[in-house]
């Protein structure tokens, strides 16, 4: 399919336009400049926290905590994610369990592990690796039960063993249904690293930033940790195609 | 008593019995019986396959064709009955089968070689013989394909071709094709009948095809077993006399013409009689 020139710079059209507003509704003082700085003040102080500054600390640290959660969660759930795939029973039988408490918000586990790990870091990162654990397990155990018939066979008819057909066969299958679950899995811990570093006791990350400059009514550099939290998912989740593109090629081909 | 003997000849001067024609039959099928559910599909269902002779697989819609290949090579399991290959069961013999839907059969996460060296592998064929092998099938047939391409990067003969070397390279004693061209365009089809007429003339290897085109039965067969509603009998086994190759000339010929008229009345009788 050919596009018409220029349809690249299409995107930029939303970016320019919400700048527009922006600068127009503080110039013309639409908002309380209070609620609402100027674009100018509020990338100063993005540029200024990220570059040597305390947001720069910040980001690193929440950057840390979503990736050691989402690894934790990758290494447990994928290998489970497998086994309760290759058995249908299996998987019927911890069908509701896995489901119950996937649909629980892991918000409302804090409490509960906080009891268990204390205030400390690693609170936070196993209540968000245990919400991206039980995404990326529902999708692992779902792309391999879905894995094609005809290829599952295909090697059967080859004399393929059962071993052979797992490692060869369905794990290959299963790999961009478990991509669409790290991916979402990647943005569910961060979302739960963020509001993590908000309450319960945090000296630092995006969501500790946020919530101090709140506190302070330093708002130009509450909008620049915003937008810093919201590039980090952006850039987590772009990372995450990225990779998938290249080693998961053939996916949805 | 033998399907071949009770089958009845189209035209008995060129019909053979296999009992005369100084060939051992390859695959006999001896009291075959298979249900889904509560439907009939064989019944104490008998067929002897001769060696070296590509038989089409052709019947009513639902009367078992797939199902048949899919018990002889063990992709469905038979309620009863025996088939054997020179007296060996199949997990003692090398086949290859191939899928009517080559999207859904190849890897796509290999490339088109080393789709087909797979057999190998799963035989446990060291790296360098899988590679010399696979070279040596393409050579031999004359293929010309970018084998570096992944499956999703070739038209769908391409793929439906690069299937049937996968299920050629471990020189099968026997090959099955369900359906192999029913997912082309004509086109592609009629190009696909003569890269498969010119393979099995280069390889000799038994080989039973399921179609659902008469005309494509009768075209690549030496013999087309027509089978009746189910319980499936076999309601012909008619031999077809052209030389290979064929070509499209042959499709005129009046000998192939009243062949295929002749498959196609017992075709209507098995359909009438509901």
């Amino acid at each position: 399919m050919k596009r018409p020139k220029g349809d690249a710079f299409l995107p930029v059209i939303g970016v320019a336009g919400l700048l527009a507003v922006w600068w127009l509704a503080t110039s013309r003082a639409w908002v309380d400049p209070v609620l609402l700085p100027s674009p100018v003040l509020t990338f100063e102080a993005l540029w200024r926290g990220m570059v040597g500054g305390a947001l720069g600390e910040d980001f690193v640290k929440t950057v840390v905590r979503t990736a050691a959660s989402t690894l934790i969660a990758a290494v447990a759930a994928i290998p489970l994610g497998i086994v309760l795939g290759s058995s249908e029973r299996l998987y019927r039988s911890l069908e509701f369990v896995i489901d119950f408490f996937r649909s629980t918000p892991a918000s409302a586990m804090f409490p509960l592990f906080l009891v268990i790990f204390g205030p400390g870091d690693e609170t936070k990162i196993s209540v968000a690796a245990f919400g991206a654990a039980l995404v990326i397990l529902f999708n692992v155990a779902y792309g391999v039960m879905n894995a094609r018939r005809t290829r599952l066979l295909a090697a059967k008819v080859m004399g393929a063993s059962r071993l052979r057909v797992l490692f060869d066969v369905m794990l290959l299958e299963s790999l961009p249904q478990t991509f669409v679950g790290l991916r979402n899995g990647v943005s569910l811990a961060l979302v739960i690293v963020v509001v993590a570093e908000m309450f319960i006791g945090s000296q630092d990350g995006l969501g500790h930033s946020v919530f101090e400059a709140q506190q302070l009514f330093e708002m130009p550099r509450m909008y620049a940790a915003i937008f810093a939290a919201g590039a980090l998912g952006y850039g987590l989740n772009l990372l995450f195609l990225l990779v998938e593109r290249h080693f998961v090629h053939w996916s949805g081909k | 008593m033998s399907a071949a003997q009770q089958a009845v000849p189209l035209r008995p001067e060129a019909a053979q019995p296999l009992n005369n024609a100084g060939k051992r039959p390859h695959v006999t099928i001896r009291g075959l019986s298979k249900r889904f559910d509560s439907t009939v599909i064989y019944d104490n269902f008998e067929l002897d396959i001769p060696r070296g002779e590509l038989i089409s697989v052709f019947g009513p819609n639902g009367c078992g064709k797939s199902t048949l290949i899919n018990m002889i090579a063990g992709l469905v399991r038979p309620d009863a009955g025996q088939i054997l290959f020179d007296g060996r069961r199949l997990d003692e013999i090398k086949f290859g089968y191939v899928f009517q839907n080559y999207r859904e059969a190849l890897f796509p996460w290999m490339h088109a070689f080393d789709n087909i060296a797979y057999p190998l592998k799963v035989m446990k064929v060291h790296a360098a013989e899988r590679r010399a092998r696979t070279e040596a099938l393409v050579a031999t047939l004359g293929i010309k394909l970018d084998l570096r391409l992944y499956p999703y990067q070739m038209s769908g003969g391409q793929q439906q071709l690069v299937s049937i070397l996968r299920a050629l390279v471990v020189e099968p004693e026997i090959l099955f094709l369900d359906e192999p061209f029913s997912a082309l365009d004509y086109e592609m089809t009629l190009f696909m009948r003569e890269r498969l007429q010119r393979i099995f003339m280069q390889t000799g290897t038994t080989t039973v095809l399921v179609s659902h085109d008469l005309e494509e039965a009768v075209f690549l067969a030496d013999r087309v077993l027509l089978l009746s509603r189910h319980p499936a009998r076999v309601a012909a086994f008619a031999s077809v006399g052209a030389a290979r190759p064929r070509t499209d000339a042959t499709l005129t010929d009046p000998d192939f013409v009243r062949t295929k008229a002749e498959c196609l009345e017992v075709f209507q009788r098995e359909v009438r009689r509901a």
